[in-house]
């Protein structure tokens, strides 16, 4: 009896400064990275993303990551790592974390998981999140499109996933408004990150007539590249205008900064809740840095139709557009449901590449 | 002026019996150094490196995850190591005995017995030791490098797994992501005590595989032969050993070993074929190898302290803020002493200066 009385005066002894700290400790949020924060792309971008929410909370939020991670038993290990060192909010930045992020999260209910580019949602604490970049993309056609002489552009890939097909299409069906002959070579480099890989493939494709380099893949590589041949070329994720002074035409610049604050302060006000986000230009997810190397006419054209996609008055997928094997997808006036593109796995007309099934 | 490394006639046995401590103790010197260096109070640094990851029990489970396949392929390539034939390839084995292994769950996921799990065991060791097979029949008949075709096998191996991921063994499911469907309940490894963390049966199955093989390589006649052989293959000839025999042997131990080590972390840790599933552990085993001296038992620890710098790595790199640069320099250091106190038991180093050698050569 003495015993029990003693642990229970013990437990509430520990109980309440757990309870009084709750509300005077920082709020923590833990960050996933696949690359090297030095990436200069994806991971980078993200860990601005964390920097961007350090400033703006001060000492309300701590913070901390891992980098290069990689997917598979080791990332299950890190986010188990942090859902225990008293995270509250652990953003997992990469496809592959996927399942491993649903597995603790069943085990952590009171941790908040966020999954950048993932669909499972299997618990109330996982929330999923990604940016429409293929509205980027669109833009990055149109100026492609007036800016070769060639007619063709290199287009690096990393995996025939929806969301790198759907760039493609994006790419494509703005570069055809323009003209409607472009061509579009894809190189697969099956891999979110590999410079000197990278960089093989954008020189195949400038070998193979193109004078315009675009990604998808998140090194400076192919930019070097570009800059090195003399021919234009868009960057990816960041602004990576530092390694292409006299080449970049602009880089689609994923903003992850105002999400994260968005987030963690629901964490603080205790309004948390599961969702799946894709937004784009509108709400600032999806920034374009600025224009460059282009002559002013083809700037005020790019301008113009950010403005209009961002205003929501466009949309790229908007139809009449055709597959790749001529059969029609999208009629007149048709806007492509988003369903449809989070599963794309097909090309529209025109693009020169087989698609990898 | 230039230095150079003399055979000691006699080595201390004293020292090489002291050598792995006396370089983990440089490896700390050293480490915080680098530490203070950088700005970090050392002692805390040291302190998650070394002491934090075993203070919780799911940590410790996570230790035995990440040491399994490290010790269960070392101990596979003390064998060949011991009888003189060099496997480098046992990354390539790892992954061929995680298709072979994975063949039941992914081309037949409907077949599901309990069965099932000790199959894919039997066919992820069938898988690894045939894949071993080819440098060890490539060395016996025609008296090709091991060295160069078990390493370059590794490749062949990594873009097989790549190619089967991608291709037809691809999720159906899966939105065109490379990656297998995952594996059904019957196909996966259980926990060992699951309710403490999730540490799978992979490293009972290394301590096993620890046990026998030290078993063998010093009680029977078998381990006597592995021996002779790799000191002295002439001796081993007028023994009545076959070297030949011994090549294959020791090939297909170690191969088998890391298959079993690549099926049980497939069904184990990830639960699905993935393009990546190893993030060098064949290459890291063989590291274990020599710091366990070779002798299976000693591989054990090894590896257990391998797991711990990466373990520990993580968690210096989230509390102290430590660059996964950093993280992997010092695990490098590790290694730098360990083999920097070998050699130096084994020889002792001369200052011969240039002039010495001049009138050397006149004489």
């Amino acid at each position: 009896m003495k015993n029990t009385l003693i642990a229970l005066a013990a437990s509430v002894a520990v109980l309440i400064p757990a309870v009084a700290s709750a509300q005077d400790d920082p709020t923590k949020a833990c960050f996933i990275y696949v690359g090297p924060i030095g990436d200069f792309g994806w991971s980078y971008q993200h860990h601005q993303g964390l920097l961007e929410a350090e400033e703006h909370f001060g000492d309300k939020l701590e913070t901390a990551y891992l980098e290069s991670v990689p997917e598979g038993a080791d990332a299950e290990r890190a986010i188990e790592r942090f859902a225990r060192s008293g995270c509250d909010i652990i953003f997992t930045t990469s496809f592959g974390y996927m399942d491993p992020t649903n597995k603790i999260a069943a085990r952590f209910p009171d941790v908040k998981f966020e999954h950048a580019t993932g669909y499972k949602r299997e618990h109330p604490n996982v929330a999923t999140y990604n940016s429409k970049f293929h509205e980027g993309r669109y833009v990055q056609g149109v100026i492609a499109a007036r800016m070769s002489e060639a007619g063709v552009a290199g287009y690096i890939a990393s995996f025939p996933i929806p969301e790198v097909v759907m760039g493609i299409n994006a790419f494509m069906l703005g570069a055809q408004s323009v003209n409607p002959d472009f061509q579009v070579k894809v190189v697969w480099a099956n891999t979110w990150f590999d410079p000197a890989r990278e960089a093989d493939a954008a020189t195949a494709l400038i070998d193979q007539g193109a004078d315009i380099i675009t990604q998808h893949t998140d090194s400076t590589g192919p930019m070097q590249v570009a800059a090195d041949r003399g021919i234009k070329a868009f960057g990816q994720a960041s602004d990576m205008i530092e390694f292409g002074k006299e080449t970049q035409l602009t880089s689609i610049i994923d903003d992850w900064g105002p999400y994260y604050i968005e987030r963690i302060q629901a964490v603080m006000d205790g309004t948390w809740e599961q969702h799946d986000v894709w937004e784009g230009m509108a709400e600032g997810h999806v920034v374009m840095a600025p224009y460059t190397n282009m002559p002013d006419d083809v700037k005020a054209e790019a301008e113009e139709i950010e403005a209009r996609i961002k205003s929501g008055e466009f949309d790229p997928f908007t139809g009449p557009i055709k597959k790749q094997d001529g059969s029609d997808w999208l009629a007149e006036g048709e806007v492509a449901e988003e369903g449809v593109l989070l599963g794309m796995n097909f090309y529209v007309e025109g693009v020169d590449d087989q698609l990898p099934q | 002026m230039r230095l150079e490394l003399v055979k000691r006639p006699q080595q201390s046995t004293l020292f090489s019996a002291l050598s792995p401590f006396i370089a983990f103790g440089l490896t700390i010197v050293a480490g915080a150094i680098l530490f203070a260096a950088l700005g970090k109070d050392p002692i805390e640094t040291l302190y998650y490196y070394f002491i934090d990851p075993l203070t919780e029990t799911w940590s410790l489970h996570e230790l035995a995850i990440k040491a399994a396949p490290l010790i269960l392929i070392a101990v596979g390539l003390s064998v060949c190591f011991l009888s003189s034939n060099w496997n480098i390839g046992a990354e390539g084995q790892f992954i061929m005995g995680a298709i072979a292994g994975s063949i039941l769950p992914v081309l037949f996921p409907d077949f599901q017995f309990w069965f099932v799990l000790p199959l894919m065991l039997i066919m992820g060791m069938a898988g690894g030791a045939a894949y071993a097979f080819i440098p060890a029949i490539l060395k016996v008949r025609f008296n090709t490098n091991e060295i160069l075709s078990s390493l370059m096998l590794v490749y062949v191996a990594q873009l097989f797994l790549d190619w089967l991921v991608r291709g037809p063994w691809r999720n159906p499911q899966g939105f065109n992501f490379p990656e297998t469907r995952n594996f059904h309940e019957y196909a996966i490894l259980p926990e060992i005590w699951s309710a403490s963390g999730r540490a799978h049966w992979g490293f009972v199955f290394a301590l096993v595989a620890a046990f026998v093989l030290w078993f063998m390589l010093s009680k029977t006649l078998k381990g006597f032969e592995v021996k002779v052989i790799g000191q002295s293959p002439r001796a081993g000839r007028f023994a009545g050993f076959s070297a030949g025999r011994m090549v294959v042997f020791a090939f297909l131990v170690s191969g088998a070993m890391a298959g079993l080590a690549g099926i049980s972390e497939v069904a184990g840790a990830i639960g699905q074929l993935r393009p990546t599933i190893s993030p060098g552990y064949g290459f890291t085993a063989i590291i274990v190898a020599f710091l366990g001296r070779l002798n299976p038992l000693g591989i054990v620890a090894a590896g257990l302290i391998l797991a711990l710098t990466y373990l520990g790595g993580e968690a210096a790199q989230i509390s102290v803020g430590l660059s996964d640069k950093v993280v992997r320099a010092f695990q490098g250091s590790i290694l730098f002493f360990v083999l920097a106190c070998d050699t130096l038991i084994h020889y002792r180093v001369r200052l011969v200066r240039p002039a010495q050698k001049a009138e050397a050569a006149h004489a």
